[in-house]
């Protein structure tokens, strides 16, 4: 397994994230929000996304799309660790002159493929990138999204969830960061939810790097897959 | 005569054959009409069932990958619906679309009020950087679709209407045309209005331009026309009125000048009826337009 990334002279490992996230808040203990996606990102940009800072406009390129935009410090921290944006904007996090908001916009942050932070609206541009590849024959990239489980009740995740896997849009994955935050929510609901649509489910600790990888790499022949990665309770 | 709707997926047809960077997205609504386009480009013909923000958020993603896409449904389903998707997964993301509705301000009065629009070019126009084309007819609808289409990665909006002046007029995408020169006042006529304008002001001594691409407005030729006619000026458009009055008075803004905005009112008739029956609830027929042109403009008679 490969823990350490080089950019330069420059070594990041996953024991570095809570120092470079700390350099956004100045305080190197996180709450749930900010980082209950860290280990999902990691496990994706460290093993899984084919993605680089030297091919951020490729074409055939895997697609992430950070739907649940807001806590967007353990996205900006693997973003630097794998050098994608400089270590040195870090620290001018959400101040005026800085690239980096609190909710991310692709305009303005290297390897950031949508602006996100109204929720919602990043699982329905990912079946479009995925039928807009498609449509032009490239059958390598894949399209990951990331949502949070409250981020589900939002009626938009609905209609593309119904309609990816009718179409059987098998480059389409959906990582739910499932720390149980939504109201209403039926327990078992969010894996049953994705099933009956006719997703490939997987629901797995969501801290456990050796399960995710597992996860994100199992074969779904013929369907989007979504891997439901449990995490600590927003207000444990 | 056929309508502009008709000639919306031959036209289309027509492009995604020609251009392989054009990808139609449909929520059921129209697709009967790329029966035969979808059998040839199954990729680029997409219906995502009835999910109006589904259809706006994968158009965007479509976009992200260098595509352009078509996004096509009736007006309150397109715009008003799926707004957030409109100014956010179009708008905010930095990429375009080719957003065609029908149905307009009220081309289905029967169907009531879940199926019109007089809103969605105001509502449209509270965002940045959309062209927008109000063809006046089936001819004039097609020109501007191409135009739409290809205009790069631009976000353009087609206001596709069964209301049609008898006759096309050589439209450009970009400029309002003079159809008529008088010393009195501007009238400007926008898409399918121009024939109602026209006879509403024979005999008056009014400008009267001729707009299918509303967004950018032609500020430049609403000025040229007060330079002979005065800065007295009458805007008639087919959606709410007043939509497009800040941007007469932006174009007018450093000479005196009064501007009455006619449209589509704003309170619901609820009513159902004809087309004709709801343009003279809203004073949009030939004689109403008349009495309230010449009121406001002072406009003589011509001898």
């Amino acid at each position: 397994m490969t823990i350490t990334t080089e950019r330069g002279s420059q070594q990041y490992a996953y024991t570095d994230l809570p120092r470079l996230m700390g350099l956004m808040t100045g305080d190197e203990k996180h709450g749930p929000a900010a980082t209950s996606t860290l280990d999902a990102l990691w496990v994706l940009y460290d093993r899984v996304l084919r993605v680089a800072p030297e091919r951020v406009d490729e074409p055939g390129r895997d697609r992430f799309l950070l739907s649940k935009g807001h806590g967007p410090m353990a996205y900006y921290a693997v973003l630097a660790a794998k050098g994608f944006l400089p270590v040195d904007w870090l620290p001018d996090f959400g101040s005026y002159d800085s690239p980096l908001g609190h909710h991310p916009d692709r305009v303005l942050v290297p390897g950031a493929e949508i602006g996100s932070g109204s929720l919602g609206h990043g699982l329905p541009i990912a079946v479009g990138t995925a039928l807009g590849l498609r449509a032009q024959g490239l059958g390598e990239p894949r399209v990951w999204v990331l949502t949070g489980d409250a981020e589900l009740d939002e009626g938009s995740n609905h209609e593309a969830i119904a309609y990816a896997g009718a179409a059987g849009l098998e480059r389409l994955h959906t990582i739910v960061i499932d720390n149980s935050s939504a109201t209403h929510a039926l327990t078992g609901g969010i894996a049953a939810r994705f099933e009956a649509a006719g997703w490939a489910t997987t629901t797995v600790d969501g801290h456990d790097h050796e399960a995710l990888h597992a996860a994100f790499t199992a074969p779904h022949e013929g369907r989007p897959l979504a891997v439901v990665a449990r995490v600590r309770p927003k207000d444990a | 005569m056929d309508t502009m709707r008709d000639r919306f997926a031959p036209v289309v047809s027509r492009l995604l054959d020609e251009d392989p960077r054009v990808v139609v997205v449909l929520a059921e609504i129209g697709k009967d009409g790329f029966t035969e386009a979808r059998r040839r480009h199954p990729d680029r013909v997409i219906n995502v069932g009835i999910r109006e923000q589904l259809l706006v958020g994968a158009g965007a993603g479509l976009a992200l990958t260098g595509l352009r896409p078509v996004l096509h449904t009736f007006a309150s389903f397109l715009v008003e619906r799926p707004f957030e998707q409109v100014k956010l997964d179009l708008g905010h993301q930095d990429v375009g679309a080719v957003l065609v509705s029908a149905a307009a301000s009220f081309d289905w009065p029967a169907g009531g009020y879940t199926h019109m629009s007089p809103g969605d070019v105001a509502l449209l126009d509270t965002l940045d950087g959309w062209t927008m084309h109000v063809p006046g007819h089936p001819d004039e609808a097609e020109t501007l679709l191409r135009h739409a289409v290809a205009a790069g990665d631009d976000k353009v909006y087609v206001r596709l209407s069964v209301q049609s002046n008898a006759r096309r007029r050589a439209v450009d995408g970009e400029r309002f045309l003079t159809v008529r020169e008088g010393r009195a006042g501007v009238v400007v006529a926008v898409g399918p209005l121009l024939d109602p304008v026209l006879e509403a002001t024979e005999g008056l001594d009014v400008t009267v331009l001729y707009a299918t691409t509303v967004r950018p407005f032609d500020a430049v030729a609403l000025r040229r026309a007060t330079e002979t006619a005065g800065t007295d000026v009458v805007l008639v458009e087919p959606y709410l009125a007043g939509t497009s009055t800040a941007a007469a008075n932006d174009a007018l803004h450093d000479v005196p000048h009064r501007v009455l905005g006619l449209g589509v009112g704003r309170p619901e008739l609820r009513r159902y009826g004809s087309v004709d029956e709801h343009m003279a609830a809203h004073g949009l027929d030939a004689g109403s337009l008349r009495q309230r042109i010449a009121e406001f403009a002072g406009a003589p008679a011509r001898a």
